[in-house]
């Protein structure tokens, strides 16, 4: 069985096969796929990470494969990852995303990888934040995650990605949907694809209106790009502002703060790790009994029962079960 | 967690089974990747490799097997793919079912499996462990 210290030469020259069975130790959580991000995040700051988000069936996958074409004419190493989501029922899932991307995927300057949520809200998977550790240490130079298309509150991607590109099409209500999920707020460029159909500059318009009333960060004004995905049209200019994008960043100081903020998130979400597997520790070993007649009968206050549970629990671990 | 690809290689029409069993497997909680029609060996190898999925299943229906699988397996091992499981379903005569197992294909399951046993085979045979 080999370590983690052994894969990473593999991962660094870009070998498919070191990259593809990292991703697996990553997403298994094995101790290795731990091992293998710190190992190789001090490595992994070059990367320009680049989110795609918006509804089922805007067109992001397609659009993800006209970027990559495009990026990898501009010489341009593109790792790919696809979030999907897992069934609440069965915890199986369909991932369908690589459908769209045939054409750019078989390419040895492109890695693409299909996530499943696996219970994770916002959008994305957990073990994505690894994942683009692992793929910005291999070499790529830009990683386009795609988040699950559920169209809200799949704001946790702005977390991860320098660029956050929405994605709507054209129709009634898409603007209005866009507000009451609050992704104003987080694109750093807004697309409007299936712009052959009817609305297409309606809907750009209306998207630059809202956005003149509600800016975020008055020095980037987050361009509106019309796109025909499936044609290939509009891309070279959405490529333009994503690379603009991160020009700005460079230039305003705010790519390196960007690093600075993903290592917090990345505490705080270990953090969440290390409490859900606390309560689920104290689950099992706990007398529930005992501890229900204390509550029920006045004994106990549940939110003082609930720390010393969860200190317990975590007193004296210091790896996974 | 078991990773399944199911990809439709050649020139088939139509990909309502391999939807069907795309389906089942992730109702039996597993997660399939799936590509869509008129795949490539190329393409099926490729996406075994970044995927690194546990069990590839092939549909195949257009009677192009006896060429496609052989070319399928090949890259497999060229790419040292041999601990994933091979399942070939579709429409594969008696008479090619032996030829099929000799290319390393573990198992072929004619039209009309029952979806349960194909999932009971993946879970027995699977050989990698997490
Ligand atoms: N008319 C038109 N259709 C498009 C365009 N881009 C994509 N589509 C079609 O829209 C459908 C959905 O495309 P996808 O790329 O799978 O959309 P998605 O947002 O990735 O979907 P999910 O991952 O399921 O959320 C497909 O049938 C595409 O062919 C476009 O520019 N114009
Ligand atoms: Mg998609």
């Amino acid at each position: 069985m080999i370590s983690a210290r052994e894969l990473v030469p593999g991962i660094v020259a870009g070998h498919k096969r070191a990259i593809a069975r990292g991703l697996t130790w990553i997403e298994r959580d094995h101790d290795r796929g731990r091992a293998l991000v710190h190992l190789l995040f001090p490595r992994a700051g070059g990367a320009h990470i680049v989110g795609v988000t918006g509804a089922p069936g805007v067109g992001k996958s397609t659009l993800v494969n006209r970027l990559t074409l495009t990026l990898r004419s501009q010489g341009r190493r593109v790792g790919i990852l696809a979030v999907d989501p897992s069934s609440p029922f069965s915890g199986g899932a369909i991932l369908g995303d690589r459908i769209r991307m045939q054409e750019s995927v078989m390419d040895d300057g492109v890695f693409m990888r299909s996530l499943a949520t696996r219970g994770h809200l916002g959008g994305l998977s957990r073990a994505t934040f690894g994942a683009v550790t692992l793929l910005a240490a291999a070499g790529f130079d830009v990683i386009l995650i795609e988040t699950v298309g559920a169209g809200q509150s799949e704001v946790e991607v702005m977390q991860l990605a320098h660029t956050t590109l929405v994605v709507l099409a054209p129709g009634l209500g898409d603007e209005i949907q866009a507000i009451k999920a609050g992704i104003l707020e987080i694109g750093d460029a807004f697309v409007v694809n299936k712009a052959d159909r009817e609305g297409a500059d309606q809907t750009a318009r209306a998207i630059r209106g809202m956005l003149s009333l509600s800016r975020r960060d008055v020095a980037w004004v987050p361009p509106v790009v019309k796109t025909v995905a499936e044609q290939g049209e509009g891309i070279e200019e959405l490529v333009d502002a994503v690379n603009r994008h991160r020009q700005y960043l460079d230039e305003s100081g705010q790519w390196a703060e960007r690093r600075g903020a993903l290592a917090l998130h990345l505490i705080e979400l270990a953090m969440g790790d290390w409490t859900h597997r606390a309560i689920a520790q104290a689950q099992r070993n706990v007398d529930w009994s005992a501890v229900m007649e204390d509550v029920l009968s006045g004994g106990a206050d549940v939110e003082e029962l609930a720390r010393q549970l969860l200190l317990q629990a975590l007193k004296g671990r210091n790896h996974e079960p | 967690m078991i990773r399944v690809l199911v990809a439709k290689p050649g020139l088939d029409g139509h990909d309502r089974g391999a939807k069907v069993i795309a389906r089942a497997l992730r109702d039996a909680g597993m997660e399939v990747v799936y590509t869509g029609l008129h795949q490539t060996p190329e393409q099926i190898v490729d996406a075994v490799l970044q995927e690194d999925v546990d069990v590839l299943a092939l549909s195949i229906l257009s009677g192009a097997h006896p060429t496609l699988v052989p070319r399928i397996m090949e890259l497999m091992r060229e790419h040292e793919l041999n601990d994933v499981l091979v399942l070939l379903g579709g429409i594969i005569p008696d008479d090619d079912v032996e030829a099929m197992i000799q290319t390393g294909v573990s198992r072929v399951f004619g039209p009309g499996t029952d979806t349960k046993d194909i999932i009971d085979y993946i879970r027995e045979h699977v050989r990698r462990d997490d």
